[in-house]
C-alpha cells in the first residue's frame, strides 16, 4: 500500500530525532536499562574502613547479591561502577583517578564515607584529598563514618534508578565518542 | 614518667651495639623528634625479651639544614623501616643506612611534614603519575672520617619486576609491592607504603586530647578498642589517673570481643585468598554476631569511639552479659566447624605449611610482634609481659609455634580466639559495680614529660608514646604500628618462595593497611 501525505511523518521522525528521541530504540533503551541497572558489577576497591562495611555488605547477613552487585571484579576494565570506600590520598588520586579512566563506559561512582565526600575527620591532614569529586565525576554520595551496610544499600539502589532513567542509545553508550 | 638517657649522636652506634649485647634485641619503637630550637633527633624504646626490662634513649643533632644521625639498621632489622619513616617526616638521614628513601609520601614532595616549621602550601594535590626509582641513595663514611652519598640500584635493568597493588584483592587494601623474579621465584621484594598515609600524628598536634583518640579507632579499625585503650592508657598514665574496677573489666572484655572479631575476619579473609569464598560468609556471619554486642553498648560497628581518658562513654546495654554469653556458647562448636570447612583441606595445608618461614630471631630482630611473632616462636604478648587492665588476674595461655611458617601463623590466631573466649568467660559474671567515668576537668592538660603505653592489639603491640609539654594539645604523638614491623618483614619472608606464596604469606601475617601508613 502506498502511504500518501507522508510529509508529516517525515517532520514527525524530524522532530523527534532532533529532540533526541529514538523513536525505535526507546523501547530497546528501557529493556537495556532494566538489565543494565539490575547486574551493575562493582570494582573491588577499597582503602580503608569504609571498605570492611563494604565487605560486611556483600557477605551473607546484607547480601548485595540480592540487588545485582555481586559479580565484583578485581579489574577496572570489566566494572561498571567503583565505590570508593575510604580516604584518598594525594599518593592513592592519581592511581584512582587511572582506575578510573580504565573503566569502560558507561561508569559510575559512588563516594562512601565521610572521607570520600570530603575528607570527613581528616579534612585538615596534609596528605588527605578533600573529597573524590574534586578528581572524578561522582553519582552518588552514601555518608557515614562509616555508613551503615543499610545506607550502602540504600545508595547502591540510588544508582540503580538513575540507571534505569538514562538513556542508553546515543547517550551513555557513546560518551566517548562525544567527549573525543 | 619514662627515664631517658640521652647519648652523644656521634657514639649512638657503639652505645646501641652494647645495649644489644647485653640483651636489649627488640626495638619496640622508633619515634622521630622535632624539639624546635634544641634539634631534630630520635627515641628509641628498647627492650630485653628475656627480662622484659626497658630502657630509652635518645640522641640528637642540632644542625638543621643537614641532619645526620648514625643508622642502628645493622643492629636492629626493623630500624630500616623507622628510619626510613624519620626520614620521611623528619628530613633526618641516617648514616649507613642502605636505602634512604621516603617511606609514604611521594618522591617529588617538598619539605618533610611532621617538622614544626613545615608549610602546607608547598604540596597541592599532584594529579601526575609517580615515577617509581629503580635507584636509591645511601650515605657512606669513608675511612678518612669524609662522607659520601651513593646511588645504589634496587632493581637492574634486566630484573624481571612486577608491580602488585596498589589496587589488588589480595593485598588487604592498598599496599604496593614490586617483586623481582626468576621464573616463578622471588628474588626481592619492595614495599610501597604511603597510599593511605592519612597523616595523623602531624593532625594530633593540633588536637585536644579527647579529640585525638577518634583519630586512634581509625588507625586500624579491626583494633579499634585496643587502640584506644592504648592512648587512653597512655593519658591515664601521665595524669596519674586510676580508672575503676568496673571500667578495667568491662575494657578487657570488649578488647578480647574485639580480637576475636579481628581473627574471624582473618580467617574470612585468609580463605577467600587462598581460594575458598565459602567460608568467607562463615567468618562473616559470626563477625556480624560480636558487631551487634558492640552496636548495642556502643552505637557503632566498626568504629565504637567508647573508650575516654577515666572510663568509657557509656554502661555497658542491660543485655550485655547475656549477649555473650551466648555467645560464647555459640562460637566454640563453631571453631570446630570452621577447622572442618577449611583447616584440615589439602590444598590449603600443602599451600601454607612451609611456606613463608620467619625464624625467632628474625621476628625478634624485625620486632613482628603479634601472631606473627608468636607462630615463631617468639612469646611477644604484651599482655603476659606488660599485664595492663585485669590481664593479670585471669588465666589464659600465650599460643606459641614454633615452625613461623604460614599455617603455624594461621593456627596461633584460631587457637587465639578459644583463649580470647576463656578470658571472657572468666570476667563476665564478675563485673565490678563502679563509676564507669572518673571525673576530669573540662580541659585536659597532661603534665610534661614523656611517656610510653603498649596494649595487646590483634595483630602484635600497639603502643602510643606521647610527649607532653603541658599544653592542652600533645607535642608529639606516635602511634607504634602493630603492621609496620609486619611489611618491614615481608622480603625477608618472601625471598625464594613462589609468587603464588605471596598471597598466602601476605594473608596469614594479616597487616592492616592504615595501620602502617597512618
Ligand atoms: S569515612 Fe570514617 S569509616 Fe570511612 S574511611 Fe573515613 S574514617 Fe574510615
Amino acid at each position: 500500500m502506498e502511504i500518501k501525505n507522508k510529509e508529516y511523518l517525515d517532520d514527525m521522525v524530524r522532530q523527534l530525532n532532533e529532540s533526541g528521541t529514538k523513536v525505535f530504540v526507546g523501547c530497546l533503551d528501557e529493556f537495556i536499562n532494566w538489565g543494565r541497572g539490575n547486574s551493575i558489577w562493582p570494582l573491588t576497591f577499597a582503602t580503608s574502613c569504609c571498605g570492611i562495611e563494604y565487605m560486611a555488605v556483600g557477605a551473607a547477613r546484607y547480601d548485595f547479591a540480592r540487588f545485582g552487585f555481586e559479580v565484583t571484579r578485581a579489574s577496572p576494565r570489566q566494572a561498571d561502577m567503583i565505590m570508593v570506600a575510604g580516604t584518598i590520598t594525594h599518593k592513592m588520586a592519581p592511581v584512582l583517578r587511572r582506575l578510573y579512566d580504565q573503566m569502560a563506559d558507561p561508569k559510575y561512582v559512588i563516594a562512601v564515607g565521610g572521607c570520600a565526600i570530603s575528607g570527613g575527620p581528616f579534612k585538615k591532614s596534609y596528605h588527605v584529598v578533600n573529597g573524590i569529586d574534586q578528581i572524578l565525576p561522582v553519582d552518588v554520595f552514601i555518608p557515614g563514618c562509616p555508613p551503615r551496610p543499610e545506607a550502602l544499600l540504600y545508595g547502591m539502589m540510588q544508582l540503580q534508578k538513575k540507571v534505569k532513567v538514562q538513556k542508553f542509545f546515543g547517550d551513555v553508550n557513546r560518551k566517548t565518542d562525544k567527549e573525543e | 614518667m619514662d627515664n631517658i638517657i640521652t647519648i652523644d649522636k656521634y657514639d649512638f652506634h657503639d652505645v646501641a651495639l652494647e645495649y644489644k649485647e647485653q640483651g636489649y634485641d627488640f626495638l619496640r619503637c622508633l619515634t622521630g623528634m622535632d624539639w624546635g630550637e634544641d634539634g631534630l633527633g630520635a627515641v628509641y624504646h628498647l627492650e630485653n625479651t628475656l627480662t622484659q626490662e626497658n630502657v630509652v634513649l635518645k640522641t640528637k643533632t642540632t644542625e638543621l639544614s643537614d641532619p645526620i644521625l648514625l643508622s642502628v639498621c645493622d643492629i636492629w632489622k626493623g630500624a630500616e623501616f623507622y628510619e626510613r619513616e624519620i626520614f620521611d617526616y623528619f628530613g633526618i638521614r641516617f648514616l649507613g643506612h642502605p636505602d634512604m628513601r621516603r617511606l609514604f609520601l611521594r618522591e617529588d614532595w617538598v619539605g618533610h611534614p611532621l617538622r614544626k616549621d613545615y608549610d602546607f602550601s608547598l604540596n597541592p594535590l599532584r594529579m601526575t603519575n609517580e615515577v617509581t626509582a629503580d635507584m636509591t641513595q645511601n650515605i657512606e663514611v669513608l675511612k678518612d672520617g669524609s662522607v659520601i652519598k651513593k646511588r645504589e640500584v634496587l632493581f637492574d635493568e634486566d630484573e624481571y619486576v612486577i608491580n602488585i597493588g596498589p589496587q589488588h584483592p589480595a593485598t588487604h587494601g592498598v599496599l604496593r609491592f614490586r617483586v623481582s623474579l626468576e621464573g616463578e621465584t622471588i628474588k626481592k621484594l619492595d614495599v610501597h607504603c604511603g597510599y593511605i598515609h592519612r597523616g595523623i600524628e602531624k593532625m594530633c598536634e593540633s588536637l585536644t586530647y579527647p579529640q585525638t583518640l577518634a583519630l586512634s579507632d581509625r588507625l586500624d579499625y579491626l583494633a579499634a578498642h585496643h587502640n584506644r585503650h592504648a592512648l587512653c592508657m597512655c593519658i591515664e598514665k601521665a595524669m596519674g589517673i586510676e580508672v575503676s574496677e568496673r571500667v578495667q573489666y568491662i575494657r578487657t572484655i570488649m578488647d578480647e570481643l574485639q580480637r576475636i572479631d579481628s581473627h574471624l575476619l582473618f580467617y574470612s579473609c585468609a580463605c577467600m585468598d587462598l581460594g575458598a569464598l565459602t567460608a568467607f560468609f562463615y567468618g562473616f556471619r559470626d563477625r556480624e554476631k560480636i558487631l551487634d554486642i558492640f552496636e548495642a553498648t556502643t552505637g557503632g560497628r566498626l568504629i565504637q569511639n567508647y573508650y575516654t581518658i577515666g572510663g568509657l562513654q557509656a554502661d555497658i546495654a542491660p543485655d550485655f552479659v547475656q549477649k555473650v554469653k551466648e555467645f560464647i556458647t555459640y562460637m566454640r562448636p563453631t571453631l570446630k566447624e570452621y577447622h572442618d570447612v577449611f583447616t584440615g583441606n589439602v590444598i590449603m595445608q600443602g599451600r601454607t605449611k612451609g611456606v613463608g618461614v620467619l625464624s625467632k630471631e628474625d621476628a625478634v630482630s624485625f620486632g613482628a610482634t603479634g601472631g606473627t611473632g608468636r607462630a615463631s616462636g617468639w612469646a611477644c604478648d604484651v599482655r603476659k609481659r606488660h599485664p595492663y587492665a585485669v590481664y593479670d588476674i585471669v588465666q589464659f595461655d600465650e599460643i606459641l609455634y614454633t615452625e613461623g611458617d604460614c599455617f603455624s601463623r594461621y593456627m596461633v590466631r584460631m587457637k587465639e580466639i578459644e583463649q580470647s573466649l576463656n578470658i571472657i568467660e572468666q570476667l563476665i559474671d564478675n563485673i565490678p559495680d563502679g563509676e564507669i567515668q572518673v571525673k576530669m576537668k573540662p580541659i585536659i592538660k597532661v603534665p610534661e614529660g614523656s611517656y610510653y603505653a603498649a596494649v595487646e592489639g590483634s595483630r602484635g603491640e600497639f603502643g602510643v608514646y606521647l610527649e607532653s609539654r603541658g599544653d592542652k594539645f600533645p607535642y608529639r604523638l606516635k602511634f607504634r604500628s602493630s603492621g609496620l614491623p609486619l611489611v618491614a618483614a615481608m622480603d625477608t619472608l618472601c625471598r625464594d618462595a613462589k609468587i603464588a606464596d605471596l598471597i598466602a604469606i601476605g594473608a596469614t601475617v594479616d597487616y592492616v593497611v592504615p595501620d602502617i601508613d597512618r
